[in-house]
């Protein structure tokens, strides 16, 4: 590639066209997405830092949010290892039934939110398809946080199970030749030729999982009893502080919800540097 | 060297070697049911208790609920928001796929994280952000309310709402799939006396169709099916700003089980749609489609 002369920021092309959808897709981003974020953002400025704390630091949304980034903790832990067996079934076996498993896994990203909230909860309820058999045993499903955790785990799977694909297609099946010619067990293979090359996209689709999990709200608000410091999730308490017209409450939270994003968008970036430089790919 | 050395011997014992970079069988079979069955209970059994749930009282009652007039207009709602924010967001796609892609320039990178965005923020937050602009107290609160402009528990914020969460879809499959293809065709057009428009219609377009459908299809399935920012911005008026999932809610909310589950078969149905046109095109198709994590 030919180097971009000093001083210029775009390297000139015969093709036209830069300025109209360039100009475009700047006004349009601008308008849509980055001035009513960083207007949300600046919102937060009409609080004090003291009021700011105060409303952080409120039991309830500690309460919320804890069990917001908790569940989805647990339902991105569970994806990951479901995750990894689905991906690598789907890439390595052949069986019937293969490519209809296969499309369906994307079906979290495809059923609305909505509809996927009233079915877990007609599965999970007291007198739902599961919930009447474990509800004698004692386990109540629905209404607690066990139905938050089910809820992300039904949203999350795509993600891990989607990361990794392409990835095992991409494993050299030459590596695991050689571990075999060289006496490592099927085992042995496994667990220290294949799955550490695999750590890198296993932490990304946990983090991806984990992010939409934290957001969450439609699939969860039919499963989780909304009981305020219970079986409440941040972004139930945000739409609460609206109705309330507490703006500035939703603000506060938003934000604190915002900057946890973030977060997890650099921890992405940084898993890909680093699987970049230790196991040269993306 | 006789004959006889080279010939098979009479009897070979049973071949049970098995290639060292498979697992045996039993793991195989242990893995592949493992994955089955969490696919079937977590993803297959919600899909079909949707509809078997929505023909719980017959074939009779689930046609019944499409008489309901609000429910009518919930339907309606969806459908002119996605044919709003959809259209949109393809015009977005293509302008911001043909800028990225066809030209090279610093901050690209950055660029293509921005236009990310909307899928790391949670779907509540995309909606209050624009009550925040928009709002009774909101930035333009009294101006709108002096010029008697209604757009948050209106139509305009929902519009608004699902254009944002659907923001990335067209652009994110675009952009790499004309990156991948790079600009000789292009070059080539313009270079035969092609004007700008006639080298994107004629040269362009056909290069990218399947991978603008799938985009398309993606987008239209959330926008059809957005909750979360809808509900912040909606104001759940029936028969007025209740799209199809806020109408699910009311319904479930008022204990009409059976109506809510009528309501959601639909939208399973369009999900259902979605994904076999998807898998579709992935068979047919995947040369021509971006291969990204999806």
């Amino acid at each position: 590639m030919t180097a971009i002369a000093i001083g210029t920021w775009r390297k000139p092309s015969i093709i036209p066209g830069f300025g109209l959808t360039f100009g475009f897709l700047m006004v349009y981003l601008s308008l849509i997405v980055l001035i009513p974020i960083a207007l949300l953002i600046l919102r937060t400025t009409q609080l004090s830092w003291a009021e700011y704390w105060a409303i952080a630091t409120n039991a309830r949304v500690v309460a919320a949010l804890r069990l917001s980034f908790g569940a989805a903790l647990i339902a991105a832990a569970i994806n990951t290892v479901f995750g990894i067996i689905v991906a690598w079934v789907l890439v390595r076996y052949e069986f019937p039934g293969r490519r209809l498993a296969d499309a369906i896994v994307d079906l979290p990203f495809a059923l609305p939110t909505a509809v996927a909230g009233i079915a877990l909860t007609a599965i999970f309820a007291k007198n739902g398809w599961v919930g009447q058999y474990t509800e004698p045993l004692g386990i109540k499903i629905a209404y607690t946080s066990i139905g938050v955790v089910i809820a992300l785990t039904f949203i999350g799977l795509p993600f891990v199970v989607r990361t990794l694909q392409p990835v095992i297609m991409e494993i050299e099946r030459e590596t695991e030749e050689a571990a075999a010619t060289l006496g490592a067990s099927r085992r042995q293979t496994v667990f220290r030729v294949v799955l550490p090359t695999l750590v890198p996209a296993l932490l990304t689709g946990f983090v991806l999982a984990l992010a939409r999990g934290i957001g969450e709200y439609g699939s969860v608000v039919f499963i989780a009893g909304n009981l305020p410091y219970r079986t409440e999730i941040a972004p139930l308490l945000i739409v609460i502080r609206l109705t309330e017209f507490d703006y500035n409450g939703a603000t506060a939270i938003a934000t604190i919800m915002l900057a946890i994003s973030f977060v997890m968008f650099l921890a992405i970036n940084l898993i890909q540097v680093w699987a970049r430089r230790r196991f040269g790919y993306v | 060297m006789s004959e006889q050395t080279l010939a098979p011997p009479a009897t070979m014992p049973p071949v049970t070697w098995r290639a060292p970079t498979a697992e045996v069988p039993p793991v195989r079979i242990v893995l592949i049911g493992v994955a089955v069955l969490f696919i079937g209970v977590f993803l297959g059994f919600p899909l079909l208790v949707v509809f078997f749930e929505a023909f719980l009282n017959g074939v009779g009652k689930y046609f019944e609920t499409f008489a309901d007039s609000d429910t009518q207009a919930a339907i309606r709602l969806t459908l002119l928001v996605a044919a709003l924010a959809v259209p949109a967001n393809l015009i977005f796609g293509i302008s911001a796929a043909w800028a990225i892609a066809k030209y090279d320039f610093r901050g690209k990178a950055l660029l293509i994280t921005l236009i990310d965005l909307p899928f790391s923020v949670s779907p509540v937050i995309a909606g209050l952000i624009y009550v925040i602009m928009f709002g009774a107290q909101g930035y333009f609160g009294d101006w709108l309310k002096a010029n008697n402009i209604q757009i948050i528990f209106a139509i305009p914020g929902i519009v608004l709402a699902t254009i944002f969460v659907t923001f990335p879809f067209v652009a994110r499959e675009l952009i790499p799939l004309m990156e991948e293809q790079g600009t000789q065709d292009e070059e080539a057009a313009i270079s035969l006396g092609a004007s700008g428009w006639q080298t994107f219609r004629r040269v362009t377009l056909p290069n990218v169709k399947w991978g603008l459908m799938y985009g398309v299809l993606l987008c239209n399935a959330r926008a059809m099916g957005e909750f979360g920012a809808v509900a912040v911005v909606s104001g759940h008026i029936r028969g007025l700003t209740n799209t199809m999932p806020l109408h699910i809610e009311i319904l479930y909310n008022d204990y009409q089980w059976v109506a809510a589950f009528t309501v959601a078969s639909l939208l399973a149905l369009l999900a259902l749609i979605t994904l076999i046109v998807k898998t579709l095109l992935e068979w047919r198709f995947s040369d021509e489609l971006a291969n990204g994590p999806r």
